[in-house]
């Protein structure tokens, strides 16, 4: 029988891990994903859990642990946040190097200096460019599904690598909400045991990630893209195929909300999607033909999706919980690459919100909107990067 | 190709990298109590024991670190530069 919880995205996490059969956790706590890890150490302690949990000196430890038991051939859960996560930068392209997938919740929160423990993207999109998939979730039900998919997308013979499902601190991590957690049976028949791609093996020794010379180095990388764009035509029909089993669908890649016709696109990730589609309703009421888009899946990052909803769109808006100092958000960075050779494609404003845990509610998104349908009245964009109640 | 590189271990595969040394051990056998925690430490698994526990260094492979120096807790072991 699935159960009907009512608890945190922590616990979630706790409950997902669990389901999906983790044999081995190895963690670090760290505000403020300290409560996922608690979880399963009390999954652990009661035996409902059958996995063993190591407690290690620092993130980096936590991450070179879960590579090593994925390496030994078992199914690996790790949690971290923000100074956490950036400690394990260097273990992160091991982990996706050697073809490992890992699954690791990163509970987002800012990073210091000045110390801020509330929710941005700045920690996880720090790590953007080691070669993990990265999730990002928008309710509590979706960080359990996503858990599961994970796993399933991360060790399929065409992919292995590993990932990362991000939530946002707080928003998420300590909010209660209702989550339906399906019957193990079911998870297990859609979450078959880890069947590894290379493994240790006492009895036939071999030696991993040698030194490769710059012969051979390239096509090892080029492996790692082919990967990622293998993940990105997988996880859409992983989507698909969880919806039939358990009810519960994302969009895949992108949560598309009222786009079909939408004049002005507003892309988010993470809670602001579901901000933004009571916005979408509100503006529509006005008259207003827009729609949301919330970036589900930033690596591999969906290209083709968002080239498509450029096509009928004149205006794009990026509200990025996150800054690139000295450029813009990344998310506006990389929508406008990814339209950037389509003929009449449509114009593109950046807009900065909710740094360090600062609101970003549909009230909010209104207002950028609001700024955004101006620019494309007149047909420019005033400011390519714009702070949102920024105070002066 | 396999998907990350993977090598089965064989002796050598590098050349003898005990070319690389640049200091010598050398073990005083009077002196050694046939504790083997030089064979537990040799990182490059360089020493090896014979039947009594006596450790001998294998200098085709010994890159000279020093651990073994370090570590053998009645001082049997001294670093040499290599011209010496």
């Amino acid at each position: 029988m699935a159960q009907m919880l009512i608890d945190t995205a922590n616990h979630i996490a706790g409950y997902a891990a669990k389901a999906a059969r983790v044999k081995v956790v190895a963690a670090y706590p760290i505000t403020p994903q300290t409560t996922v890890v608690e979880k399963i150490a009390e999954f652990v302690e009661s035996g409902e859990m059958d996995a063993e949990y190591i407690r290690v000196e620092s993130e980096h430890s936590a991450m070179v642990a879960c590579i090593a038991a994925a390496a030994a051939g078992v199914r690996t859960f790790t949690a971290t946040s923000a100074h956490g996560l950036a400690l394990m930068h260097e273990a992160l392209h091991w982990a996706s190097g050697s073809r490992l997938p890992v699954v690791m919740a990163v509970v987002n929160r800012a990073m210091g200096a000045p110390w801020n423990i509330w929710p941005d993207f700045s920690d996880s999109l720090s790590q953007r460019d080691t070669g993990w998939i990265q999730f990002y979730c928008a309710d509590n039900q979706e960080v359990f599904d996503t858990i599961i998919q994970a796993y399933r997308i991360c060790e399929d013979e065409h992919v292995f690598l590993p990932a990362m499902v991000c939530l946002e601190g707080f928003i998420l991590s300590h909010t209660y909400m209702p989550v339906k957690i399906p019957d193990q049976s079911e998870i297990d028949a859609f979450l078959p045991p880890y069947k590894s791609g290379w493994t240790l093996d006492v009895n036939n020794p071999i030696s991993h990630a040698n030194l490769v010379s710059p012969e051979w180095y390239m096509e090892f990388r080029y492996m790692i893209q082919e990967a990622m764009e293998n993940a990105k035509m997988l996880i859409p029909k992983i989507d698909e195929e969880y919806a039939k089993r358990f009810g519960f669908q994302y969009g895949g890649l992108v949560e598309k909300y009222m786009c079909e016709d939408a004049d002005l696109i507003l892309f988010t990730m993470g809670t602001m999607g579901s901000e933004a589609k009571i916005a979408v309703d509100n503006l529509r009421k006005e008259g207003h033909k827009i729609g949301a888009a919330r970036i589900r899946v930033y690596r591999p990052f969906p290209i083709e999706e968002v080239i498509n909803l450029s096509r009928q769109a004149q205006m794009l808006v990026t509200i990025d919980r996150h800054i690139s100092f000295g450029m813009e958000g990344f998310l506006a960075t990389e929508i406008k690459a990814s339209i950037l050779n389509q003929k009449d494609r449509p114009m593109v404003a950046g807009f900065i919100a909710g740094l360090g845990g600062r609101d970003v509610t549909y009230k909010t998104i209104e207002k950028i909107a609001k700024k955004a349908l101006k620019y494309m009245r007149s047909g420019r964009v005033e400011k390519e990067t714009e702070w949102v109640d920024l105070r002066e | 190709m396999p998907l990350t590189p993977l090598s089965i271990p064989t002796v050598g595969s590098m050349g003898k990298t005990g070319s690389w040394r640049t200091f010598r051990p050398k073990i005083d056998h009077s002196k050694c109590t046939r504790c083997a925690l030089c064979w537990i430490y040799c990182p490059d698994a360089a020493i090896s024991r014979q039947d009594d526990d006596t450790p001998v260094i294998d200098y085709d492979y010994c890159k000279g670190c020093g651990i073994c120096a370090n570590e053998c807790p009645v001082k049997a072991i001294t670093m040499y530069r290599e011209e010496e």
